[in-house]
């Protein structure tokens, strides 16, 4: 707090900072530095680790070699609040509230004005919040609960709790990711004025056009190794591309051609109140069709209503022509559905068990002599699973929290190719896992294709979307709001049909 | 935009304001209906039997409840950070038997017993408190390898032997017995506890905290919450009042056995679960704890009154307990509908 006037040292630095997580090598050698005044971007895939590098500057991991440098002078934080103290805010992509306390709780919690004898000043602590929206130019009253907050105003409470205490550095995770066209230039405008007010600003989004418009400078990270740190009016989108990929876009996404067949699934005006509303289209076999949309959209909600986790309220779905039981996974299974989901440490594996029982739980029935399980039998037919989709593991018998991300989900893949599907959702396939093995998920659900399977593919990463699959339908707000040929779908005709742009991109 | 009936759709503060006090609203619900049931039950059974609200009927009334009441404002404080501490009913049984062998004969102070009893609370507690907070050990598993331990610490010290109310000293027994200006000791002391820790709980920034723990562990830790320390201390507070109603316990009865109090733990869990302190954790005062731990006394007074046969007074604690767990999921559901609501319309209004 002591120099506001412009400074040549970084305000925050890394320099040289690794961290992994067991076998896991998520951070190696990467030096960053913010200044102040200069809102600065990081880029790179899903899965560079970007997420570590945030929680390294705010405290929630202690790096395993290099150091954090504060106005120059080395710092350790030993959690949240040592950073936060050190004037560090960070406002994650998806924002933690407690919502159960007022709002102005939520930006006060630990710090609230205190009266004689220790005492929270209520008053003071109103007074504050509602003087930050005024600052911040919204409208959202101090005593209201969190809960039910949209998450474009859970991120303005984030960003009050920020100001609250005159953060010299702010950082933001992908803040954009789900807010709509008018709320993202709210958010700008608001950063364009931290930044004159002397904050150094570390902005993460994984849309280009934003990175160019706000950002000074910009740091690129690529499977955990910094790449490079360069001003932005050097460079173009392609360079760009080309530092966080770093290799060519068709290696990526090796999609295969594949014949169409038959309708596999279909699925007629679904419905689930309050979460999406009338949602049909058709997957062929052979086809890989896209499920893109904001985060929020029902996506996710919808995978889980066509495999009957949750139960829809109207509509139907078919399987190779016969309507399925609604909410029963069992009767999903049986006509030939898969899921896998997007959450694999809690949805998709049972994490304290081997791989070979988490692959063979799909397939118990399988695997029985005389009614009891076989244990021979599951190994084998692990074994078999584990070979063809390349699975990096010590023994089958290895609980699967040891394997990497990436690992993780072809023990998830397996686990759901082992019961011969003739439908796969998967939900996030890609999300955390590291670029190779990215390439290696992306190569196995085009061959599957390519051999008949209908896969219907949930994703937020834009590329992946556009290089897979065959169709795109865009989700917006519980509907369908687009479905875009492979041929004309782009990250702008995607991202303007899933922010509601557009009511109807290409029909 | 004009079907709004709530109220005027021209500001955009007005639907904020009504979201803020819609809130407040059904808080105040809750405490208010509990004092409406109990006040309903009162009056019905004072038409029934007058003598239910004489002046030994109210007494005894209060006095019954106060050592419950104390337990729920402590137990409150850890329900609220997303935990449970099932040792409380052990916990009153080894104080009382602790505090009667130390007065037994002697002529203690009333202080020193009160201290003695809050002490050894406040060590149980830690015990669980460190367990729960430092070991990472589910809370109900802690507790209830604490209930059974000090169950059988008790029971191995006491070796079926009984502490009569001849052994314990006048002073003592004059606390459980006396009063002022007609109104006994116990339930005052219940009362300034119960004040005191509302206040604390509502006004100070650890107070906060252990709302800002139970309603969201992940942000408290992101905000810097000492999490550990706060449970701890949770645990350590709902240690000492149980200690501390252990020794008022031995004051109010004179006559102790090993297992005093034995399976109260669940009547006090029960008692803060009525009274809308969610066992989710985050929300609920202790002045709601209270009245439903007061609530659950006078029913079983109200039994006794009405010659119910008292197995009932399980049945009914159990059914009250499913209608405020549903109660609360139905009104949280139906208030995070709302407020979404509020906001989808303030949203497009704007």
């Amino acid at each position: 707090m002591n120099q506001s006037a412009p400074n040549p040292a970084p305000v925050l630095a890394l320099k040289g900072v690794s961290k992994s997580f067991g076998a896991v090598r998520a951070l190696r050698d990467v030096s960053l530095q913010l200044f102040a005044g200069e809102v600065h971007a990081l880029a790179g895939e899903n899965g560079a680790g970007k997420s570590t590098l945030i929680k390294a500057l705010a405290g929630v991991h202690r790096p395993d070699g290099g150091e954090v440098l504060l106005d120059g002078e080395p710092v350790v934080f030993h959690g949240p609040a040592d950073a936060r103290d050190a004037g560090i805010a960070v406002i994650y992509q998806e924002p933690t509230l407690f919502p159960d306390l007022s709002v102005a709780e939520n930006i006060f919690m630990g710090r609230q004005p205190r009266r004689s004898l220790g005492r929270i000043d209520r008053k003071a602590v109103h007074g504050a919040t509602a003087a930050l929206m005024r600052r911040l130019g919204v409208d959202l009253a101090p005593d209201r609960p969190a809960r039910g907050l949209s998450i474009a105003d859970q991120q303005i409470v984030e960003i009050a709790k920020a100001l609250s205490f005159d953060a010299r550095v702010l950082i933001m995770d992908e803040p954009t990711a789900a807010l709509t066209g008018g709320e993202t230039a709210r958010l700008f405008s608001v950063v364009r004025t931290l930044r004159s007010e002397g904050a150094a600003v570390l902005f993460i989004s994984h849309r280009l056009d934003e990175i160019f418009e706000l950002c000074r400078r910009v740091t690129t990270l690529r499977d955990g190794r910094w790449i490079s740190s360069e001003l932005l009016e050097e460079l173009t989108e392609d360079d760009l591309v080309r530092r966080m990929v770093g290799r060519n876009l068709d290696e990526l996404y090796p999609k295969q051609d594949a014949e169409l067949g038959e309708v596999a699934l279909s699925v007629h005006r679904l419905t689930r109140e309050g979460v999406f509303r009338d949602v049909s289209f058709d997957v062929r076999r052979g086809e890989i069709v896209a499920l893109a949309g904001l985060v929020g959209a029902g996506r996710t909600e919808v995978a889980q209503a066509v495999f009957g986790v949750d139960r829809a309220d109207a509509g139907e779905v078919k399987v190779a022509g016969t309507v399925l039981r609604p909410g029963s996974p069992t009767a999903a299974m049986d006509a030939g559905l898969a899921l896998v989901p997007e959450d694999r440490r809690r949805r998709g594996l049972v994490m304290d068990m081997s791989i070979e029982r988490n692959i063979g739980l799909t397939g118990l029935g399988e695997v029985r002599r005389r009614g009891l399980v076989s244990r021979a039998l599951e190994h084998d037919r692990a074994a078999d699973w584990a070979v063809r989709l390349q699975l990096k593991y010590n023994r089958l018998a290895d609980t699967v929290g040891v394997l990497s991300g990436g690992n993780q989900q072809k023990v998830v893949l397996a686990k759901w190719l082992a019961t011969g599907p003739a439908v796969l959702i998967v939900d996030e396939p890609t999300r955390g896992i590291d670029v190779g093995t990215k390439a290696e998920v992306h190569r196995l659900l085009s061959s599957l294709a390519a051999d008949g399977l209908a896969v219907l593919m949930i994703s937020s990463d834009l590329p992946e979307v556009i290089g897979m699959a065959d169709r795109v339908l865009v989700m917006h707000e519980g509907r369908l709001v687009a479905e875009i040929p492979r041929e004309s779908a782009t990250e702008e005709s995607v991202m303007a049909a899933a922010t509601g742009r557009n009511e109807r991109a290409a029909a | 935009m004009t079907t709004t009936v709530e109220g005027p759709p021209d500001t955009a503060k007005a639907p904020e304001r009504s979201a803020a006090s819609l809130v407040d609203a059904v808080f105040r619900a809750r405490e208010i209906s509990i004092a409406g049931v109990l006040a309903l039950l009162v009056l019905g059974t004072y038409l029934a039997n007058p003598l239910f609200l004489s002046d030994q009927g109210v007494k005894d009334l209060l006095l019954n409840a106060s050592i419950l009441v104390l337990l729920a404002v402590g137990q409150s404080a850890v329900v609220v950070t997303r935990n449970i501490d099932l040792s409380v009913g052990s916990v009153v049984g080894l104080s009382a038997f602790a505090c009667g062998k130390f007065v037994a004969g002697s002529d203690h102070g009333v202080l020193t017993v009160m201290l003695l009893g809050t002490a050894i609370g406040v060590v149980c507690g830690l015990a669980s408190g460190a367990l729960v907070s430092f070991g990472r050990v589910p809370a109900l598993v802690v507790t209830l390898g604490m209930l059974y331990i000090i169950q059988g610490i008790d029971y191995w010290w006491a070796q079926g032997e009984q502490i009569s109310a001849s052994d314990v000293p006048e002073a003592v027994l004059g606390l459980g017995s006396g009063s002022v200006l007609g109104v006994p000791y116990l339930p005052l002391i219940a009362l300034v506890l119960l004040a005191a820790t509302a206040y604390f709980l509502r006004g100070y920034r650890s107070g906060r905290e252990l709302y800002a723990i139970g309603s969201s562990p992940e942000a408290a830790r992101l905000a810097g919450i000492p999490i550990r320390r706060r449970v701890l201390a949770a645990y350590a507070f709902s240690g000492a009042v149980a200690g501390f109603a252990g020794a008022l316990w031995l004051a109010r009865f004179g006559t102790v056995v090993a297992d005093n109090a034995h399976g109260w733990e669940l009547t006090v869990v029960s008692a803060v679960v009525v009274g809308g302190v969610a066992i989710t954790g985050g929300t609920g005062t202790v002045w709601g704890a209270a009245l439903g731990a007061l609530l659950l006394t006078t029913i079983g007074s109200v039994l006794v009154v009405l010659k119910v046969d008292s197995f009932w007074q399980g049945a009914i604690t159990g059914a009250l307990l499913l209608l405020a767990i549903s109660v609360d999921r139905i009104v949280n559901l139906r208030m995070t509908a709302a407020l979404r609501k509020r906001n989808a319309r303030h949203d497009h209004g704007a």
